[in-house]
C-alpha cells in the first residue's frame, strides 16, 4: 500500500519549514518583483480600459481646434471632410474670476454647452445640480475639482469679468469631463485647482457675451473608424485658416490626454526596469539556497538513487523546493501588489478625476507575474538542481571533498602580516567562491542602485522645479493680456502696485515642420536684454538671445529632429498667418514642454508688427499683493495673472504628500533585497562554517571575534557593494529618466546625495539587523554536537 | 610508577563532586552523568574508558568548560568552573585548556601553521606555531592547507594548535578514533611528548583498550559513573601501542 504522501513530499516539507525564515527572506524578494508588476500593470490595465470607457462614454472627440471666429456654416464644411463623423462646434473663452476667500485673481475657463440636449462631443457627467437652463444667462456647470478645491456649492455666486462687464454667475452644477482630466491654465505646467477652472455656460449666454452670434471660436471633430487623422488635420488647417485658426491637433497633443498617457507610460516604465532587478536577486538567492541545500543533503541523494529513484526524479524534488518557495513569492506579491494597486488607484482617481476608476487584476496580468517569476528561478537555479540530478550515486554517497583553499591575492601581494588569522579566514572565503562573492556584491549594489534610480526621481523634480522656477523664470508673476498691444503696455504694468520690473513677451502659436516632422507649438519673443527670462543651454549656463534665427527646447530639437542650422519652416497661426523659413541658432535645455523661443525684435519683424506684447513678466512687492489683485480684477486688458509663489504651494501641496509615500516605498523595495541578500548569505555561512565557527569557540574565541569571521565577510561585501550600487544606480536612473520622460516634460539625470546617503544607509540599516539576527544564532551554537559529528 | 610519588599526593587539578548532568531531549530525560567525584592530578596522564553513552564525553567537555552540570561542583585549582558563566568559561578555554577531537576540526581556510598562530594570537605565552608543530613531527608541513594533509597529519596540526597555548590541561576525546593503526600511533606519540615533555596534564578518551596501557591511571565509566579506576604500574610509551 503506498502512503497518502509520499516521503520525497514530507521531506520536501520539512525542509521547507526548517529554513523558513530564509525562505520567507526570498519569498518577499520575490514578491516585491511581483508586487511591482501586479502594481504597475494592474494600475496600468484599469487606467488603460477607464479611459477607453470614458472617452467613449463621453464622447471625447478625436482632433480639437481653435480659431478666432469662425461663422457657424463652417462646421458644414469641416463635416464633409473624409473620414469626419461629427463636429461640434464651441465658444471657448479665458476670464478672469472674483472668487470670495481667494485674493489672487484666477482663471476660469468658459466652454460652452447647449442649453438643449447634450453635447455632440466632449460630454461631461454631471455630478451635482442640473444643467443650465435656456434664457439664464448668468448659470455654469463647474468642475468638480475647482469645486473641491474652492468649496463650492450649489447655488454659490462668483464674480467674472467677462469681455471687460463684470457679472455674477450661479454655479446650478458641478460635473466631470474627459476633456480636462488634466487642466492647464495659462502659463501653468502643474494644475492649481484653485487660481483656475473649468466652467460650462450655455452656448447662447455666451455669444451674447462676447458678441459671437452665430460663430465659434473652438471646434471638436470626431472621426470615422480607421479615418486618417494626419489628412484630417490638415485639411482642417486649410479651412480655419482665414478665421485665425491656431492649427488642429488630435489627441496626442491635446494636453490632458497626454498627461493620462504619460502617466501610462511611467506606470509601464516602472513595472519593466524594476521587476527583473528583484526577480534576478531571488533567482541567485534560490540558487545559494538551493546548491547549500544539495550540498549537505549530498549522501541522502547517493541513497535515493541507490534506492532506485531515477535522476529526474531527484531533480524534480529539487525543482519542487524552488517552485513551492516562489508560489510563496507570488503569492506575496499578488496579495502586496493588489493593495498597493488599490492605493495607487485611489491615487489616480484624485489626481485624474475619472468618475469611476477601479482596480482590477486582470488575469493577464496575473499570468505575466506568474510566467516570469517561475521562468526567471528556474532558469537560474537550473545548473544547481542538474548538478544533483548529475551526481552518481557512488560518488554522492562518499562526502564531499572538502573545498582547496588558496592564499589570498594580498597575501600573494605580501600583505599577509597586516592580516590576523580571522581576517585572512575572511579573505581567503572571499577569493575561494569569487563569483559568490561577486554575486553576493552585486546583489547588494542591486538594492541600493534600486533605491538611487527609484529615489532620484524625487531630485529630478527638484532640479526641475528649480531650473524653471528660479533659473529661468525668474519672474514673481506673468501677466498675460487679454490680445496682443504695443510694447507701450509695459508701461501700464509697470503703474500696477507692487511691480518692480516688468519685460514684455509675445507669444505666437505655429506649427513648425522639418522633412515630415511637424509640431504645433508657441514660438516666445524674448527682448534680448532680458533678465527675468534665462535661457540655459544642457550645462544650464545662461544663453543670449541671438538676434535672429529660431532657439529650440531639447525637447522640440528632439521631436523635429531639428539641430542647429537646420532651416524649419514656420505656419504662422495668428493674424497674416505668414509662413516663415527660420534657422535654427541654438537649442536650450527645457524639462518641461516643447518650446521655441526668437528675440522679440526678430519675431515683431517676422510677424510684421510694431514691438508688441501679449504678455509681460514681472518682479512684485509681496507686501503690495492685494493691492495689486484688486486693480488687477478691475483692469479689463489683463486676462489672468499667475504667481510663482501659488505653483509652488500647489506643486508642493500635490507633491510633498506624495513624496513621503513614494519614498517609503522605495525605500521598503530597496530594504527587502539588502535584507534578503545579507540574511541568506549569513545563514548559508553559519551552515556551511557552524563547525569552523564552534571549533574557534571551543579554542577560546569569543562570540565577537567568531561573528567577526562570518559576519565580517558580509559586511566587507556591503562596504564594495556600496559604490558599486551608487555607481550602478546612476546608470539605472538614466535608464529611469529615459523610460519616464513623456511628451510633456523631460527628466534631468540628477542624484542628490542625500539620494546616494539614504541609499547606502539603508543598505547598511539591512545589514545591521540580518546581523543581529544572525549574530543570536552563533550564541547559540551548540559546540558539542558540532564537534562530536563528522560533516 | 616506583619512582615518582603516589599520585594523590600530587596536588589535584580537576576536582569535582557528585556532578550530574540531565539532557533534555523532548519529553525524555537523558542522565548522562549520575554523581561523578573525580580529581586529576599535576602531569598525569588519565584514559577514561566505557562504551558509548556512559558519560565519558561529558564529563571531559564540563573539565573543558564547553558544558555545566545539572548538579555537583567541578573546580580548576582555584576556580569553581561549575558557578561560572559563559564569558568566564572562554576565557578558560581561551588560556588554561588544549582540546583536541576525533574529527580535527581545522579550518580549511588556514594553513597548517596558521591554525596554530590562531590560537597563539589569543594566548598569554604560548610557543611558536613553528616549536608546536615541530613537536608534533610536522616541521616540513607548516604551509599546507588541510586539504593537502592526510588524516593523521591533519589530526597532529589539531595537537599542535591544542598544545601551542602551553595549555594547562589537554584533553583529548577519541583523538585516534578516526585514523588507522599507523597513523594513530604517530598521533599517540604526539600526544605523549607532550605530557612527558611540557608535563601537561593530560585526559583522553578511548574505546580502545590498549592505549589505555599509555596512562597513568584508567578510569572506567559505565552508565554515567565511574565504575572503577586502575592505576597502572608503568607506562608503555606511544611507540609500543599497537591495534
Amino acid at each position: 500500500m503506498t502512503a497518502l504522501i509520499s516521503p520525497l513530499t514530507k521531506k520536501l516539507a520539512r525542509d521547507l519549514w526548517r529554513i523558513k525564515s530564509q525562505g520567507l527572506a526570498i519569498a518577499l524578494v520575490i514578491g516585491c518583483g511581483v508586487a511591482t508588476v501586479v502594481m504597475a500593470f494592474g494600475t496600468l490595465v484599469s487606467l488603460q480600459e477607464t479611459r477607453e470607457t470614458y472617452y467613449e462614454r463621453f464622447r471625447f472627440a478625436h482632433v480639437f481646434a481653435q480659431l478666432k471666429r469662425a461663422p457657424e456654416r463652417l462646421a458644414d464644411d469641416i463635416e464633409r471632410i473624409p473620414g469626419v463623423a461629427r463636429v461640434a462646434t464651441r465658444i471657448v473663452k479665458d476670464v478672469t474670476l472674483d472668487v470670495p476667500g481667494i485674493p489672487e485673481p484666477s482663471v476660469g475657463r468658459l466652454v460652452s454647452i447647449p442649453e438643449r440636449g447634450e453635447p455632440m462631443l466632449n460630454h461631461m457627467t454631471l455630478r451635482e445640480g442640473r444643467w443650465v437652463l435656456p434664457d439664464r444667462t448668468d448659470e455654469v456647470i463647474v468642475s468638480q475639482k475647482s469645486a473641491d478645491a474652492h468649496g463650492y456649492q450649489l447655488g454659490d455666486p462668483i464674480g467674472a469679468t467677462i469681455n471687460g462687464k463684470k457679472r455674477t454667475l450661479t454655479i446650478v452644477g458641478i460635473a466631470q469631463s474627459p476633456e480636462f482630466i488634466y487642466a492647464l491654465g495659462p502659463g501653468q505646467f502643474i494644475p492649481d485647482d484653485k487660481t483656475f477652472g473649468i466652467m460650462w455656460m450655455g452656448r447662447e449666454a455666451l455669444e451674447a457675451a462676447f458678441d459671437l452670434k452665430e460663430s465659434f471660436n473652438d471646434v471638436s471633430i470626431s472621426l470615422m473608424r480607421g479615418a486618417n487623422e494626419k489628412d484630417v488635420i490638415d485639411r482642417v488647417d486649410i479651412l480655419i485658416e482665414p478665421f485665425g485658426g491656431t492649427g488642429a491637433f488630435g489627441r496626442e497633443d491635446h494636453m490632458s490626454d497626454a498627461f493620462v498617457r504619460g502617466e501610462m507610460d511611467q506606470l509601464r516604465a516602472m513595472g519593466s526596469i524594476l521587476p527583473p532587478i528583484f526577480l534576478g536577486v531571488a533567482a541567485f538567492l534560490l540558487h545559494v539556497v538551493i546548491g547549500r541545500l544539495i550540498h549537505t543533503e549530498r549522501e541522502q541523494i547517493g541513497l535515493l538513487k541507490a534506492f532506485g529513484y531515477a535522476n529526474w526524479h531527484v531533480g524534480w524534488h529539487y525543482l519542487k523546493f524552488v517552485l513551492v518557495l516562489s508560489a510563496g513569492g507570488v503569492l506575496i506579491g499578488i496579495g502586496l501588489g493588489w493593495w498597493m494597486g488599490r492605493w495607487m488607484t485611489g491615487q489616480y482617481s484624485e489626481l485624474l478625476n475619472f468618475p469611476f476608476l477601479h482596480y482590477r487584476l486582470e488575469l493577464s496580468v496575473f499570468a505575466l507575474a506568474v510566467v516570469v517569476t517561475v521562468g526567471t528561478v528556474t532558469v537560474g537555479t537550473l545548473r544547481t538542481v542538474m548538478s544533483a540530478v548529475r551526481l552518481p550515486p557512488a560518488v554522492a554517497m562518499s562526502p564531499a571533498p572538502p573545498p582547496v583553499y588558496h592564499k589570498s591575492l594580498l597575501e600573494r601581494w605580501g600583505l599577509q602580516r597586516y592580516l590576523t588569522e580571522p581576517t585572512r579566514i575572511i579573505m581567503r572565503n572571499i577569493f575561494r567562491w569569487p563569483v559568490r562573492t561577486g554575486l553576493t556584491c552585486l546583489g547588494l549594489a542591486a538594492s541600493s542602485s534600486l533605491m538611487v534610480a527609484t529615489m532620484f526621481g524625487l531630485d529630478a523634480l527638484d532640479q526641475m522645479m528649480d531650473v524653471y522656477y528660479f533659473q529661468s523664470n525668474r519672474q514673481d508673476a506673468t501677466i498675460s493680456f487679454v490680445d496682443t498691444r504695443s510694447d507701450n503696455v509695459l508701461q501700464d504694468v509697470m503703474r500696477l502696485p507692487g511691480v518692480m520690473a516688468a519685460e514684455p513677451m509675445r507669444n505666437v502659436p505655429v506649427r513648425l515642420r522639418l522633412g515630415h516632422l511637424s509640431e504645433l507649438v508657441s514660438i516666445t519673443g524674448i527682448p534680448q536684454d532680458a533678465k527675468l527670462y534665462q535661457l540655459l543651454d544642457i550645462n544650464l549656463r545662461h544663453v543670449d538671445v541671438v538676434p535672429e534665427g529660431l532657439i529650440i527646447s531639447t525637447r522640440l530639437a528632439e521631436n523635429l529632429g531639428a539641430k542647429p542650422g537646420d532651416i524649419v519652416t514656420a505656419e504662422v497661426k495668428e493674424g497674416r498667418q505668414p509662413t516663415l523659413q527660420l534657422p535654427v541658432a541654438v537649442v536650450v535645455e527645457e524639462y518641461i514642454g516643447a518650446s521655441a523661443y526668437m528675440s522679440l525684435d526678430a519675431l515683431n519683424r517676422a510677424m510684421g508688427e510694431r514691438r508688441s506684447a501679449n504678455t509681460a513678466i514681472v518682479l512684485l512687492d509681496d507686501t503690495q499683493l492685494p493691492a495689486l489683485y484688486d486693480e488687477i480684477k478691475n483692469t479689463p486688458m489683463v486676462a489672468s495673472i499667475f504667481l510663482r509663489s501659488t505653483a509652488l504651494r500647489s506643486f508642493n501641496e500635490t507633491i510633498a504628500e506624495n513624496t513621503t509615500q513614494a519614498l517609503g516605498f522605495y525605500i521598503f523595495l530597496g530594504s527587502m533585497i539588502a535584507f534578503g541578500i545579507v540574511y541568506n548569505s549569513a545563514r548559508i555561512a553559519l551552515s556551511e562554517r557552524g563547525r569552523e565557527l564552534a571549533s574557534l569557540r571551543v579554542l577560546g574565541f569569543t562570540r565577537g571575534e567568531v561573528s567577526y569571521i562570518l559576519l565580517g565577510e558580509l559586511v566587507l561585501l556591503m562596504t564594495v557593494s556600496l559604490p558599486l550600487g551608487c555607481v550602478l544606480g546612476y546608470g539605472l536612473a538614466a535608464i529611469m529618466a529615459e523610460g519616464l520622460q513623456t511628451d510633456l516634460y523631460r527628466i534631468p539625470l540628477v542624484v542628490s546625495r542625500s539620494t546616494y546617503g539614504t541609499a547606502m544607509l539603508v543598505v547598511i540599516c539591512a545589514t545591521a539587523v540580518s546581523c543581529l539576527i544572525v549574530g543570536r544564532r552563533i550564541k547559540n551554537l551548540d559546540l558539542i554536537s558540532v564537534l562530536k559529528t563528522r560533516e | 610508577m616506583a619512582e615518582s610519588a603516589p599520585l594523590t599526593e600530587s596536588a589535584s587539578v580537576f576536582r569535582t563532586r557528585g556532578i550530574t548532568k540531565i539532557y533534555r531531549s523532548g519529553e525524555v530525560e537523558v542522565h548522562a552523568l549520575r554523581g561523578v567525584d573525580l580529581d586529576l592530578y599535576e602531569g598525569e596522564m588519565a584514559v577514561l574508558l566505557g562504551p558509548s553513552g556512559s558519560g565519558k564525553s561529558t564529563l571531559l567537555n564540563i573539565l573543558g568548560g564547553l558544558d555545566v552540570p545539572t548538579s555537583g561542583e567541578v573546580t580548576f585549582k582555584d576556580l569553581a568552573l561549575s558557578s561560572m558563566k559563559e564569558r568566564g568559561l572562554t576565557a578558560f578555554r581561551r588560556h588554561r585548556v588544549g582540546f583536541v577531537f576525533q574529527f580535527y576540526n581545522l579550518i580549511p581556510s588556514l594553513t597548517a601553521r596558521e591554525n596554530v598562530e590562531l590560537v597563539t594570537e589569543i594566548a598569554r605565552d604560548p610557543m611558536s606555531a613553528e616549536e608546536a608543530l615541530t613537536l608534533v613531527g610536522l616541521e616540513k608541513r607548516l604551509d599546507h592547507f588541510p586539504a593537502q594533509l592526510s588524516g593523521g597529519e591533519q589530526q597532529r596540526v589539531a595537537i599542535a594548535r591544542a598544545i601551542a597555548k602551553r595549555p594547562e590541561v589537554l584533553l583529548c576525546d577519541e583523538p585516534t578514533g578516526a585514523l588507522d593503526s599507523k597513523t594513530g600511533t604517530l598521533v599517540l606519540e604526539a600526544i605523549d611528548t607532550v605530557n612527558r615533555e611540557l608535563g601537561t596534564t593530560t585526559a583522553l578518551i578511548t574505546h580502545n583498550q590498549v592505549i589505555a596501557q599509555m596512562a597513568d591511571r584508567v578510569i572506567w565509566f559505565g552508565d554515567g559513573q565511574i565504575v572503577r579506576i586502575d592505576v597502572n604500574e608503568t607506562r608503555i610509551s606511544a611507540q609500543e601501542v599497537a591495534w
